[in-house]
């Protein structure tokens, strides 16, 4: 289906322009304000799908700010959205369109809410902006966006210490790494005269610059996705945050997970593979590098879940788990450039970036709506909860069966394609990644008989089932798990396959806006 | 030499921004490099724009003559509001971590463990 | 915090004028000369904060709520947002200059060359830099006020 162009342009604008009338709508009515951050949300997913229905049929589209052509040299600021973009910006719009309907009832006691969905407002324009802006600096701006307004709602609840520690934590990361980022970006700049990044790849050399700019940005963005040994941030903040702010931070993070792919694939993408440093070309090298992270990822995150006592912790150490999965798909993919099975562990990478947010998200919900039940998130503490609770007692198995990879749900789908191809690069890793998954599964079963399990406890005697608006949140969640795990083959036909050619058709992307390719 | 008194500048404050925000103890000294490490970067963003004997980029009532590079002055600005906006939050935050640990002393801000 | 001396207070008030003056005209010119709706919102907004330090938070909160400030920090939002979006609906794009040429306000292109400066230039650039500037004068005197008066509280409850 075509739209017209500009659509991309509404994708940023509208999100923006709704958080600044929220204060206003929020004098008038504090329902009415809900159900307009929820159209305005809505109304994005909505204009979401419809420009990925036309990039996965027609291919790259462009969107130049401010005039109607690319006029040469280019100085304008230029989106440019492929199948890749695209697969992010649905992660993204599914995820805080669930946190904001989740959070109508979850977050109903609190005051200040204007400033709670301003900022979420802000937070979706920023990541929406991040996955489909062609331009370094303009990347920039938008990563700025989104770790301010993370932050702010991390500490959203600034009565609790432990809240306003995790957000301090949080944005000195976060201002560091995009200081980072904004290095390599002048590094850049001060060489190649140019910010765009299709124009940035086609003519970049690899020089001694280039070559700190390559680590300051991976890097930067690295620390912002949370992978291992610079998680720290990670389980903090997930763990502290209100459930609805977490579940918008997975994808917060999965962005900037996704401008390290476009660091490696697109903006490297065209010098990393010819140029060779010990004889081996210098991608293989990173491939090997992101392997190595990623299995000490999945290892320290499934071993730091074994010993957590908190809920929501535990979840987001098996998040930084799930990370290493998707990063040693990632990594097998780019050792393996170009074989069939580096393709399948691309495909398995990427699958697995969805499934991850889904699966985790819905887990965090689950963590929340026992919170909002019970006041108590730890889990010696907790007990007998499925006698009140049945609907969230599905839930939580529908997502740790998804998140410990079982069959028939979507985290198995995406970790066997990972398990297949990381055998055929070497039986060890598949070998720790099939362990570690079956870690994870003790893991949640643990808290499933902790929590869930059991003689009703005397305290939770009168705890209730969740309000409706956060059952049906985590419903929703739940169905596309459901949906995902038994037509796996459709999703990734449809959304992942493109989405791994378009990482690896660097060529194509940089053909789209300068004259004649490479 | 003298053209390379920036960069100098810059390698020095980004390096002593780094060093506050590691072994510093205090949050306050913390926040405080972070700002060091900005004014670094925006620093080397400003030198990459500057051209020998150039004037200010306006063309109204110009004298004429090179010209600065505009484009780093831009995003130089951009830089400097978003770090304002970075600063705030962080100095609200530790204000309301004073206001919780009653002290701004690293090793003591230490609920959230392992 | 406390009130300053009257001495403070009163060259405060007299010096007051000609800050907020000269940040509404670095705004106001944005276009031309170096400046533009940040740095004129910013000294505008150091205008109102040293009101605020001699006078006290006390008694600025009084005089101003904060409520009512966020509505105009909202409206100058609105307008960047509103002005880029009339560019789709009326130019070629999304922040699309769609005033200039159109002699209509601020349209006049300016005579090419040096030469003095026309203020009817520009296009959608004052307008924007107007936006801008009461988003920013109205933003950083909250950050200033919320601060000021979180830390007074802060005093009374250890008290």
């Amino acid at each position: 289906m075509n739209v017209p162009d500009y659509t991309i342009a509404l994708v940023v604008a509208i999100p923006l322009l709704g958080a600044f009338l929220t204060p206003l709508v929020g004098r008038i009515n504090d329902k009415l304000r809900n159900i307009f951050v929820i159209l305005v949300l809505t109304l994005n997913a909505f204009l979401v799908f419809l420009l990925a229905s036309d990039v996965l049929t027609t291919g790259i589209k462009t969107y130049v700010f401010g005039a109607q052509d690319i006029s040469y040299p280019i100085v304008r600021i230029l989106f440019e959205v492929d199948a890749m973009s695209i697969f992010m910006a649905i992660i993204s719009s599914i995820l805080v369109t669930v946190a904001v309907i989740y959070s109508w009832s979850f977050m109903k006691e609190n005051t200040g809410l204007d400033k709670y969905y301003t900022l979420i407002l802000l937070l979706t324009a920023g990541m929406l902006g991040m996955v489909l802006t062609g331009d370094m600096f303009n990347f920039f701006v938008f990563l700025e966006i989104t770790s301010i307004a993370s932050c702010a709602l991390i500490a959203f609840w600034t009565h609790k210490g432990e809240s306003v520690e995790a957000g301090f934590k949080y944005i000195v990361i976060s201002a560091m790494g995009a200081l980072f980022v904004l290095f390599a970006i002048a590094l850049l700049y001060g060489q190649y005269n140019a910010l765009n990044i299709a124009l940035l790849s086609s003519v970049i050399q690899y020089t001694f610059l280039d070559k700190i700019a390559l680590v300051l940005l991976i890097v930067a963005l690295a620390m912002k996705a949370g992978i291992v040994p610079m998680h720290m941030w990670l389980p903090d903040s997930y763990g502290s945050a209100p459930s609805s702010i977490s579940i918008i931070l997975v994808s917060a993070t999965l962005a900037s997970l996704y401008g390290v792919f476009r660091v490696i694939f697109t903006l490297y993408g065209n010098v990393l593979s010819k140029i060779a440093n010990f004889g081996i070309p210098v991608n293989v090298l990173i491939g090997w590098l992101i392997v190595a992270l990623a299995v000490i990822s999945i290892l320290i995150g499934v071993f730091m879940a074994l010993i957590q006592s908190d809920f929501k912790r535990l979840i987001a150490y098996g998040a930084v788990a799930e990370l290493g999965y998707m990063f040693l798909g990632i990594g097998t993919g780019i050792v393996a450039l170009g074989t069939a099975y580096g393709k399948t562990a691309l495909d398995g990478g990427i699958f697995h970036v969805i499934n991850d947010a889904l699966d985790v998200g819905l887990l965090f919900l689950v963590a929340g709506a026992i919170y909002y039940a019970t006041k108590e998130t730890s889990l010696d503490k907790l007990g007998g909860l499925a006698r009140n609770m049945k609907y969230t007692t599905v839930f939580f198995i529908i997502g740790f069966l998804a998140v410990a990879g079982m069959p028939p749900l979507n985290g198995f789908a995406s970790k066997l394609l990972i398990y297949e191809s990381t055998f055929q690069l070497n039986p060890i890793l598949a070998i720790v990644a099939i362990l570690c998954s079956i870690l994870l599964l003790a893991v949640f079963v643990k808290v499933f008989y902790s929590a869930f399990m059991g003689p009703q406890l005397p305290k939770f005697k009168d705890v209730k089932e969740v309000p409706k608006s956060m059952l049906f949140s985590m419903g929703i969640i739940a169905c596309i798990i459901v949906i995902f795990g038994l037509f796996p083959e459709f999703i990734i036909n449809n959304l992942v396959e493109p989405a791994a050619n378009a990482l690896i058709g660097y060529s194509e992307y940089i053909s789209q806006v300068v004259v004649g390719g490479i | 030499m003298i053209f390379n008194i920036p960069y100098i500048a810059v390698a020095v404050l980004i390096l002593l921004g780094l060093y506050a925000l590691i072994f510093k103890r205090n949050l306050i000294k913390m926040v405080i490099g972070i700002t060091l490490i900005e004014s670094g970067v925006n620093l080397f963003l400003i030198t990459l724009g500057y051209r020998k004997e150039s004037i200010a980029p306006i063309y109204t009532s110009s004298p004429g003559g090179v010209m600065a590079f505009p484009v780093p002055q831009a995003l130089t600005l951009t830089s400097i509001v978003i770090g304002v906006a970075v600063i705030a939050l962080m100095l609200s935050l530790v204000m309301h971590i004073y206001r919780h640990y009653g002290t701004l002393d690293v090793r003591k801000v230490r609920r959230l463990k392992e | 915090m406390t009130k300053m001396s009257k001495i403070v207070r009163t060259i405060a008030s007299i010096a007051f004028p000609f800050a907020m003056i000269y940040g509404l005209y670095v705004i106001a010119h944005g276009h031309l000369t170096p400046g533009g709706g940040f740095q004129g919102g910013a000294i505008a907004a150091s205008a109102c904060a040293m009101i605020l330090v001699a006078f006290g938070s006390k008694w600025t909160l009084d005089k101003i709520k904060e409520k009512r400030l966020s509505v105009f920090e909202s409206l100058g939002g609105i307008g960047f947002i509103a002005i880029a979006l009339l560019g789709l609906v009326f130019g070629a794009a999304f922040f699309n200059n769609f005033l200039t040429g159109s002699n209509f306000l601020f349209g006049t292109i300016p005579a090419t060359g040096s030469g003095l400066a026309d203020i009817n230039t520009g296009g959608v650039l004052p307008l924007m830099n107007f936006a801008v500037g009461l988003k920013v004068i109205v933003g950083l005197f909250v950050i200033v006020l919320v601060m000021a008066y979180a830390a007074t509280s802060f005093k009374e409850d250890k008290k």
